[in-house]
């Protein structure tokens, strides 16, 4: 399978991006310009962290602009499949791809930290390579993270359990500590109702290697890379049969 | 013709910034301010618009750009001109 890196002028978790999905995860990863109008046949879209177009007017407000941005929107809305990271994730709500907001951190403070998040469902593209409540120990760094979603849209996001990811103690506990942000419920990634498209705050590039200090973050690539791929092999089985046959 | 368009949270949306500045505010004692909410200002110049076409153009854009509806609410006058 082909990933894609989204560069926009702010991005700064591109190259880290396409570094773990290259060379760590060892699968080939092109970059491609928010300016540009084509996908480049990759099977996923990676939106880096960052701080796209300066962050100006509000996070991820004028990215969802770009032309890149409306072939994105376009491929998803055919099933293809979307990471946001931090900043990525930001993008996704305001394109309205994902259901929510970001508002500023409770403390007010920019936050550049490991913390822990628990995996809430392991079926989805995303964490089929996890198990449902392992603890993952992933870094964040942003400033607007505390997500929020009117009562009633939180309700239908839980009830149709689009919660992937939730900020816990190193135990597995949702505690009011352990969400550092302030989210509701606390929330650290959601997906859409397809399961094609995820956002998080933590960086899972920023976790990938063992020389980063952690190799949790490889869960969510491997979860990809072993959806997206099992089900290419799925198909050439009966090719296969039939050329035994010629 | 310019307009100015006000941009801040929902009363149901926990604005950290506002409640900083009214803690602020009453520790060097303004007791009397009750709570503070903090929003954005944009000033726009439009040309060539007509104050009918100003008040479909104005809101249009508030919505899809200057607010983030989910969080966001807004408010415009017409600072000068017709």
């Amino acid at each position: 399978m082909k990933f894609g890196v989204v560069q926009f002028p702010g991005s700064n978790c591109d190259f880290d991006a396409y570094h773990a999905l290259s060379r760590a995860m060892k699968r080939p990863t092109v970059m491609l310009w928010h300016k540009d109008h084509d996908l480049r046949g990759v099977d996923c879209v990676v939106l880096p962290g960052g701080f796209a177009y300066g962050d100006y007017l509000r996070v991820g407000a004028i990215a969802r602009f770009s032309p890149l941005m409306q072939e994105v929107q376009a491929f998803a809305r055919r099933g293809g499949h979307v990471l946001g990271i931090c900043n990525g994730f930001q993008v996704l709500l305001e394109l309205g791809l994902l259901p929510g907001a970001m508002l500023r951190n409770k403390n007010l403070k920019f936050l550049c930290q490991h913390v822990h998040i628990r995996v809430e469902d392991a079926r989805t593209d995303f964490t089929r390579a996890a198990r449902k409540g392992q603890v993952l120990r992933i870094p964040i760094a942003h400033f607007d993270g505390n997500y929020y979603a009117p009562a009633r849209a939180l309700k239908e996001i839980e009830r149709r359990g689009q919660v992937v990811f939730r900020y816990c103690d190193a135990d597995g506990r949702v505690t009011d500590e352990a969400n550092v942000n302030g989210s509701l419920h606390a929330i650290a990634g959601i997906r859409n109702e397809a399961g094609n498209v995820l956002g998080l705050m933590p960086h899972p590039e920023r976790a990938s290697e063992a020389l980063l200090g952690s190799t949790d973050g490889r869960a969510i690539f491997e979860s990809l890379i072993f959806s997206l791929e099992r089900r290419r092999p799925s198909r050439r089985p009966a090719a296969r049969t039939r050329a035994r046959h010629d | 013709m310019r307009v100015r368009i006000l941009v801040s949270f929902k009363d149901s949306v926990l604005d950290p910034q506002g409640q900083t500045v009214k803690n602020a505010l009453h520790t060097m004692g303004y007791a009397g301010v009750k709570d503070v909410r903090q929003g954005k200002v944009f000033e726009l110049d439009l040309e060539g618009v007509t104050r009918k076409e100003a008040e479909a153009l104005v809101p249009e854009i508030a919505r899809r750009v200057l607010a983030n509806p989910i969080i966001e609410k807004f408010e415009w006058d017409i600072l000068k001109g017709r």
